[in-house]
């Protein structure tokens, strides 16, 4: 039995070197799935068989909900990818050779956020965020129109800003934690910083996380840093939006709550939630209302993910054992649903040949199972039960309400906002008479209809071991 | 090792060569042509070159040498020589930038001076004296890193911005003594990569438009559609 950690990122690290130079698409695409199922397979045995905590890398309960969500959601989208290149081959806007790059960053990527998920030292978390993106961004603009470069260049430019305040950030956590923990290594190992934080310069923590709240934030896509945000999704190939909104933001967010449980620690700096609060209301507020005027597809659920993360910041904010819980559970259910969304809506736009609202109508007449999916997804995500978002947010709203009641007005606001916008659409693609053409697709159903299985029996029974793992995780995260 | 006090003659050079750094930031904020602005930005990376060199001097970290081998070979020498050619082989080396207000940009530069000194200098107090200096003088680089990026229209300008930020970052690393050296590499290999990239897109963009300016590539501005 190898050691399951560095099976998780060496698997995809050698299939990307594979995939780089493997000249049959169909060999690559099925090569991509088998990588993505094999990490899938080896992130599980990481529920029974925990390796010790090295300098470098680490394993425990908060991350191994990461490494899971993003292995199991990479595996599905890469048979959706399958499907939906297909398509791009034939209608010639990919050639094999743009396929053997794009199978190739797919993996990277991957490795990427595995790295920074499993990452103890936080200038190699950083360095694996940075890899992720950069991989992103080359995907982002493979179809080379001049939207996808603008989007793409946009993704760049506001991405290595943000990193740069992140490093920046880092290294003043090092400088807070040198006279603490010592030169060199260890003042950079999270398990050591979470150990010796009680004792770091407050101020100069604050400081830190000022900028990691920043530099990362611009990654998870919170307003006024979300401009990349739309472009990136609306421009590249969509499994590519898939994996930015199920979870990109997630490591990003996963990296900010690294530092938000150092800053928890320590007792005279200042308290990380009021600025997550904020930031995270500030963005569920603005997408509400961004969402009413898209005429695009992507670029609309795009603005449901800068919605969602504000939800989920919210309540990683608001923290407290329910707080946490509920910010956890939001972060699972939007990253199954939206990637189920964007699975029905690739093939939804593939076969009407355009991302304009206005140019879709009649789904569920003219290509039921598509249009009922849809249907199904956007239910899912605005928050109607019995599907799982609906727990999360029930839990969000009734937790808020509990303890600052003018917070939770707007909380609830902002939700009947996006509900509304996001209703409108779907009632507008989804019914009515038919638009555009109705070709057959050749679609894979089966990625598309078990994420929404499993949001839809979250919402209905959440397994009480799951519930308990929750809950141990949103105790530790304080 | 113990820290180096204060307003010995190591202390002032470092802090003299970290000053020069934020001056050539501010060299940067008003040249509007093109070469010019490539020729301050291996000036930046020679100037880091040598801070980050008297910090392994100073700070006895051998392997720091490397980072000062890095910043002079790659991106004083290389870097700006690639773009330069890139600038020629466009026919930009001609054109004049249009900056917008140079007094005004001068005196936003002026000011984020200013507040990374007022913000840093009393948090790290206890820090010591050299890393304190170079933190907060690599946050006004930074900063003004980042305003040359929003100010400027031109993707090569930008380029420039971003490399100055990412220079900032590196006197930031290297003066806080004994981060390990993973970063330093890293962050140098990740300008390597960037560096790619923003080739590759200079160069796509330039097969569509025949031009290197950001707005024309504007067409499908984030919040119309």
């Amino acid at each position: 039995m190898p050691d399951p950690v560095a099976a998780i990122l060496l698997t995809p690290l050698v299939a990307a070197a594979i995939l780089a130079v493997l000249p049959s698409y169909r060999l690559g695409a099925a090569l991509n799935m088998i990588a993505s199922l094999a990490s899938l397979l080896f992130a599980l045995t990481l529920l029974w068989d925990r390796p010790a905590t090295g300098p470098y890398l680490l394993v425990d309960d908060l991350n191994i909900v990461f490494v899971l969500l993003n292995c199991f959601i990479g595996f599905t989208t890469s048979t959706f990818s399958a499907s939906y290149i297909g398509h791009e081959l034939e209608t010639g806007r990919l050639t094999p050779l743009h396929l053997r790059f794009y199978h190739a960053m797919f993996q990277l990527m991957l490795f990427g956020m595995n790295l920074a998920l499993l990452a103890n030292n936080i200038g190699l978390m950083w360095v694996a965020v940075e890899l992720a993106t950069l991989t992103t961004v080359m995907m982002v603009g493979i179809y080379r129109t001049a939207e996808a470069l603008e989007a793409a260049w946009k993704y760049f430019i506001l991405g290595s800003v943000g990193i740069a305040l992140a490093l920046f950030g880092t290294i003043l956590v090092y400088l807070a934690a040198r006279p603490v923990v010592g030169e060199g290594l260890d003042a950079m190992i999270w398990t050591n910083l979470l150990l010796y934080a009680p004792q770091f310069d407050p101020s100069l923590l604050n400081i830190a996380f000022i900028f990691l709240l920043l530099g990362y934030g611009t990654k998870v896509g919170l307003a006024p840093l979300h401009a990349w945000l739309p472009d990136a999704h609306a421009e590249g190939p969509t499994p590519i939006s898939a994996v930015l909104s199920g979870l990109l933001l997630n490591v990003a967010l996963y990296a900010l709550l690294r530092f938000k449980v150092l800053l928890a620690a320590n007792p005279h700096a200042i308290a990380p939630g009021p600025l997550m609060i904020g930031l995270g209301l500030l963005s569920l507020i603005f997408a509400g209302f961004m969402l009413y005027r898209r005429r695009d597809i992507k670029r609309l659920f795009a603005y449901s993910s800068i919605e969602h993360m504000g939800i989920i910041v919210f309540a990683f904010g608001m923290a407290g054992p329910l707080g946490n819980f509920a910010g956890l559970l939001q972060m699972t259910m939007h990253s199954l649903t939206k990637s189920a969304i964007f699975f029905s809506v690739g093939h939804i736009t593939q076969v009407k040949g355009t991302q304009r609202i206005d140019g879709i109508g009649g789904l569920t007449e003219s290509h039921p199972l598509l249009g009922w999916g849809l249907v199904a997804g956007v239910a899912a995500i605005i928050g109607l039960p019995p599907f799982g978002v609906f727990t999360s947010e029930f839990l969000v709203v009734s937790s808020t309400f509990a303890r600052a009641p003018v917070l939770a007005v707007l909380l609830v606001a902002g939700l009947l906002l996006a509900f509304g916008a996001l209703l409108l659409r779907m009632t507008d693609v989804a019914f009515g008479p038919v638009k555009g053409p109705i070709g057959r697709v050749h679609a894979s159903y089966i990625p598309l209809f078990a994420h929404l299985a499993l949001v839809l029996m979250a919402g209905i029974w959440l397994p009480p071991p799951l519930v308990a793992w929750f809950q141990h995780v949103a105790a530790l995260l304080g | 090792m113990q820290s180096i006090a204060a307003h010995t003659l190591s202390f002032d050079i470092a802090h003299m060569l970290a000053g020069g750094l934020v001056l050539v930031s501010l060299m940067m904020l008003y040249q509007d042509r093109l070469t010019a602005l490539l020729h301050v930005l291996g000036l930046h990376a020679f100037v880091l070159a040598l801070s980050v060199a008297w910090q392994a001097h100073i700070q006895q970290a051998p392997h720091l040498y490397i980072t000062a081998a890095i910043a002079l070979g790659f991106k004083a020498i290389l870097i700006p020589y690639s773009l330069r050619h890139m600038v020629f082989k466009m026919g930009m080396h001609r054109e004049i930038e249009t900056v917008g207000g140079i007094g005004l940009t001068m005196l936003a530069g002026i000011a984020l001076v200013a507040l990374s000194l007022v913000v840093m200098l009393p948090v790290t107090a206890n820090a010591d004296p050299v890393a304190r200096e170079d933190i907060a003088l690599a946050l006004s680089v930074v900063l003004i890193g980042l305003l040359m990026m929003v100010t400027r229209r031109n993707a090569i300008s930008q380029v420039v911005g971003f490399m100055s930020l990412e220079n900032g970052i590196n006197l930031a690393a290297t003066g806080a003594r004994g981060m390990p050296l993973v970063v330093e590499i890293s962050v140098a290999f990740s300008i390597l990569i960037a560096f790619i990239v923003i080739g590759v897109f200079l160069f796509r963009i330039r097969e569509r438009f025949d031009t290197v300016d950001v707005s024309a590539l504007d067409r499908s501005r984030g919040g119309q559609d």
